[in-house]
């Protein structure tokens, strides 16, 4: 297995608090990766400090063999890394079509290439609301809409972060599926999870984080099956 | 009713240059969260770029349409392509400096461009072409209205119609709406923000440069333009609401139908009426007719180290410091001596401006009203009372903290921009009051004769009053900020909600604030007044807040020395290049080198690179 993304010994900093102590972690070619750890255990800030945003970090960053650690956030995506932020953050303003737009990249070698005709089939929810502001759409569609939004820049690689928080039991469900699509079409996923179920059910192999650092790293079955590690590290 | 509707007509044409600065200016700060003081400068570009096109054009092509319109639209381009020249050269490099920093070069930039107007076209006022075919006026209902006033009237719609389709139907119009509303996610999906603010300078300099041009044939050029236009388009901005097209024109129309009529029945007080209707809306709508509030996190990027406790090494500085203070008459002579007291005197004005901009929060647009709260209540209890000097020094910060409660009530309502905005108008309403109750105040021609007491008419005698009475402002306004007040203001600050969750009443607190640096500040006009012996308007003036402004943000606004840094640097300064020949133009170039070499402001730079000396921390990186 090659390795699409690599951190290695990588910490972050929000302003001066320190959340981050080198971490380790590897996302291979079309893996889905799941980073679990309990609340505040550092799992958004690895995320964010894979693109750069508002954390700073110290450590190497590298995508596809190159060193990304000093690159802005724009250049960063521009190579092929999709990023899913926890709050959605889709553009309330503007129609789910135009959010879209805004995440639209040229074609990319290597990663399939998507229209929005294209991801209203993974996303039907999103067919019927393409003229409609997306502040006006609920949650789960709005989850939806930032994956969707991420997926017209064609990455290779996609960060989601928290993707099933706040959602119905029956759209995570629907999540869960849209994952396996993408795992399907060739991407590689890391993602970061509370719910263990959820990340269960589509991660290939999982790292667990506890206060900035990280505790087990393995194939997600070994987590599932293993209840001391999950009482040492997860439960609350 | 002839007459009315030609009113309604004139008030509609003088609207639309309005509006294109305004939309320019409202599409540049909803993307960059610059605040362009540079875009009245823009505005005056386009006219004497376009004067001087039109009569190239003129003699090459002919005085024809062709000629004379293609010449509007060059200069327009020309002003579009300087203002992103102004944002590649010096704004990009400090987007990341703490919010409001960039206004500085701005304002460095208006003084370059003035005194590059000076010296491209002379000092006199410049009439302005006539547009072929459109000279002398129609009827309307037995009353005349100027040809070229249509074309006005139609320019408005026009251009907010252009406007709409460009930002709903072209991929970097989406993408500016998508800027507006979270510019970080933006760039986390692959789009270089450089090259959009880039557009978007270009796009709201080319407006403001039209705007300028297009009003050539009604009103000329002249070097007042600049900040004449400024404050107009700050106030429908404000209006209509920031970062809304639509309500732009729909205040530039407000104030256009304003100004067409106020003249009738107040004539010299179309400013004041602009900013009481701005006042009124903002106290009415506090984010504008069609705005909405602003982004809760998108404003503040940075957050300010703590204040510390000054380390002892820092105070044996500033003893030293003190100590030479109380010396300097020894060995400076009377013209340094009045620098000197300038330097203290405007030195406390920017510590109390402060106060209420880094520890607040509260970007305050309007504390020269104030500072010159402090004087004429100093002045005219010299004019009225016949009281002496000491009581009158010690009346005038109660009497400019009264003002300054009276005023607060409304503004701490609003946050960020528009509290800049709201403190600005209701400075320009005192303004306008002192100015034209000529009766009591004096009006342009001041109030005179303002001299100190027998004991203190000596220079020295005089030098030495006003830094014990600056000394011991400084002192007390930072003590305030180490205490729980000032904890508490600065949590009100850095997160309201949870400092109301804990029991503090964030808005209470700074409406005690700014009053508290109304009276500091008057303390420093009332000392002032002293030191001229003489009151003038200009103490009020939108000049002097933003000088105020200038040396906060020059200084450091992270640091609570920087106040002090920012004075005396730019008071020195100012000092040194004034007898010079094109000194705005140095000054200018001086204030944008300050900025891009020192982003953190003077006081921060010394910090970093002094500061262990003196026993202060370096700070982690962040």
């Amino acid at each position: 297995m090659t390795a699409l993304l690599e951190l290695a010994g990588v910490s972050a900093a929000y302003l001066k608090a320190r959340i981050l102590f080198d971490i380790n972690l590897v996302v291979g070619e079309r893996e889905v990766v799941a980073l679990v750890g309990r609340n505040g255990a550092g799992k958004s800030t690895t995320i964010k400090a894979v693109m750069g945003i508002q954390v700073s970090r110290t450590g190497a960053v590298r995508f596809a063999g190159r060193d990304v650690s000093r690159l802005p956030a724009y250049m960063i995506a521009r190579l092929g890394i999709g990023y899913v932020p926890e709050e959605r953050r889709v553009f309330s303003d503007l129609t789910i079509l135009e959010n879209l737009e805004v995440g639209r990249q040229v074609a990319r070698q290597g990663a399939p290439t998507w229209t929005p005709e294209l991801l209203f089939e993974i996303f039907p929810n999103l067919a019927e609301l393409r003229h409609r502001p997306a502040g006006q759409t609920s949650g789960g569609e709005q989850q939806m809409l930032a994956i969707a939004r991420t997926l017209m820049g064609n990455p290779r690689l996609v960060l989601l972060d928290e993707p099933s928080e706040g959602l119905a039991p029956v759209i995570v469900e629907q999540m869960a599926a849209a994952v396996g699509k993408l795992k399907q079409e060739g991407l590689a996923v890391l993602l970061s999870e509370q719910n263990l179920r959820f990340a269960g059910s589509v991660a290939d192999r999982a790292y667990v984080i506890e206060s900035g650092h990280i505790r087990f790293e393995g194939p997600m079955r070994r987590l599932l099956d293993d209840a001391a590690l999950r009482r040492a590290h997860l439960s609350v | 009713m002839g007459f009315i509707l030609v009113q309604i007509l004139t008030g509609l044409s003088s609207a639309a240059s309005l509006f294109l600065v305004a939309a320019g200016l409202s599409l540049i700060f909803g993307v960059t969260r610059v605040v362009n003081f540079a875009h009245g400068s823009f505005y005056m570009l386009g006219a004497y770029i376009g004067l001087t096109l039109v009569a190239v054009f003129g003699d090459l092509f002919g005085r024809g349409h062709l000629a004379f319109w293609s010449a509007l639209l060059c200069a327009a381009l020309i002003v579009g392509a300087i203002g992103a020249l102004v944002e590649i050269v010096i704004l990009r490099r400090i987007y990341r400096s703490p919010e409001l920093f960039q206004l500085v070069a701005t304002f460095g930039v208006i003084l370059v461009i003035q005194d590059l107007t000076l010296w491209g076209w002379g000092p006199q006022d410049l009439l302005g072409p006539r547009a072929p075919d459109l000279r002398g006026a129609i009827m309307i209902m037995g009353e005349p209205l100027p040809r070229y006033d249509l074309v006005l009237i139609a320019a408005g719609p026009v251009v907010l119609l252009l406007f709409w389709l460009l930002l709903n139907k072209t991929r970097f119009g989406i993408l500016v709406r998508a800027a507006t509303a979270d510019r970080e996610m933006v760039g986390a999906l692959g789009v270089n923000q450089a090259w959009l603010f880039t557009g978007v300078f270009f796009l709201g300099s080319f407006l403001a440069g039209l705007g300028g041009a297009l009003q050539l044939p009604k009103g000329g050029a002249n070097l007042l333009m600049d900040f004449g236009v400024l404050a107009a388009a700050f106030v429908v901005v404000v209006v209509g609401g920031m970062g809304s097209i639509a309500g732009a024109f729909l205040a530039a129309v407000l104030i256009g139908q304003l100004q067409a009529f106020g003249v009738l029945f107040v004539p010299q007080s179309t400013l004041v009426m602009m900013f009481l209707v701005m006042a009124v809306v903002l106290v009415v709508r506090p984010f504008g007719l069609l705005g909405r509030p602003e982004l809760v996190g998108q404003g503040r990027q940075m957050l300010d180290d703590p204040l510390r406790p000054t380390g002892w090494r820092f105070k044996i500085l500033a003893l030293v410091l003190v100590a030479l203070l109380v010396a300097a008459p020894l060995w400076l002579g009377d013209y340094g001596l009045v620098l000197l007291i300038d330097i203290l005197i405007l030195a406390l004005f920017a510590t109390a401006l402060h106060a209420i901009i880094g520890p607040g929060g509260l970007v305050s647009f309007g504390h020269a009203a104030y500072f010159g709260g402090g004087a004429y209540a100093a002045a005219l209890l010299v004019k009225y009372a016949g009281t002496p000097m000491s009581l009158n020094l010690v009346l005038a910060p109660p009497a400019a903290a009264l003002l300054a409660l009276a005023i607060g009530w409304f503004c701490v309502r609003l946050s960020g921009v528009y509290f800049a905005m709201l403190t600005l108008a209701f400075a320009q309403i005192v303004w306008s009051v002192v100015f034209q109750w000529g009766t009591v105040t004096g009006g342009d021609d001041g109030l005179l004769g303002i001299w100190p007491a027998p004991w203190a008419s000596d220079r020295v005698a005089y030098y030495w009053l006003v830094l014990a009475c600056c000394t011991a402002g400084i002192l007390a306004l930072r003590h305030g900020l180490h205490s729980p007040f000032g904890y508490a203001l600065r949590a009100g600050r850095d997160s309201p909600l949870r400092a109301e969750a804990i029991g503090i009443d964030v808005r209470r607190q700074q409406w005690v604030a700014f009053t508290l640096s109304g009276a500091f500040a008057g303390l420093a006009g009332g000392l002032y007044a002293y030191a001229k012996g003489s009151v003038f308007p200009n103490e009020m003036a939108i000049a002097r807040s933003f000088d105020g402004i200038i040396m906060v943000f020059f200084g450091g606004v992270q640091q609570l020395s920087g106040p002090l840094a920012g004075a005396a640097a730019l008071t020195w300064l100012k000092d040194l290049l004034f007898r010079l020949e094109m000194w705005r133009l140095l000054l200018g170039l001086a204030v944008i080198a300050v900025v891009l070499l020192f982003p953190q402001g003077l006081a921060g730079f010394l910090k970093a690179r002094f500061g262990r000396f003196v026993g202060i921390r370096p700070e982690l990186s962040s």
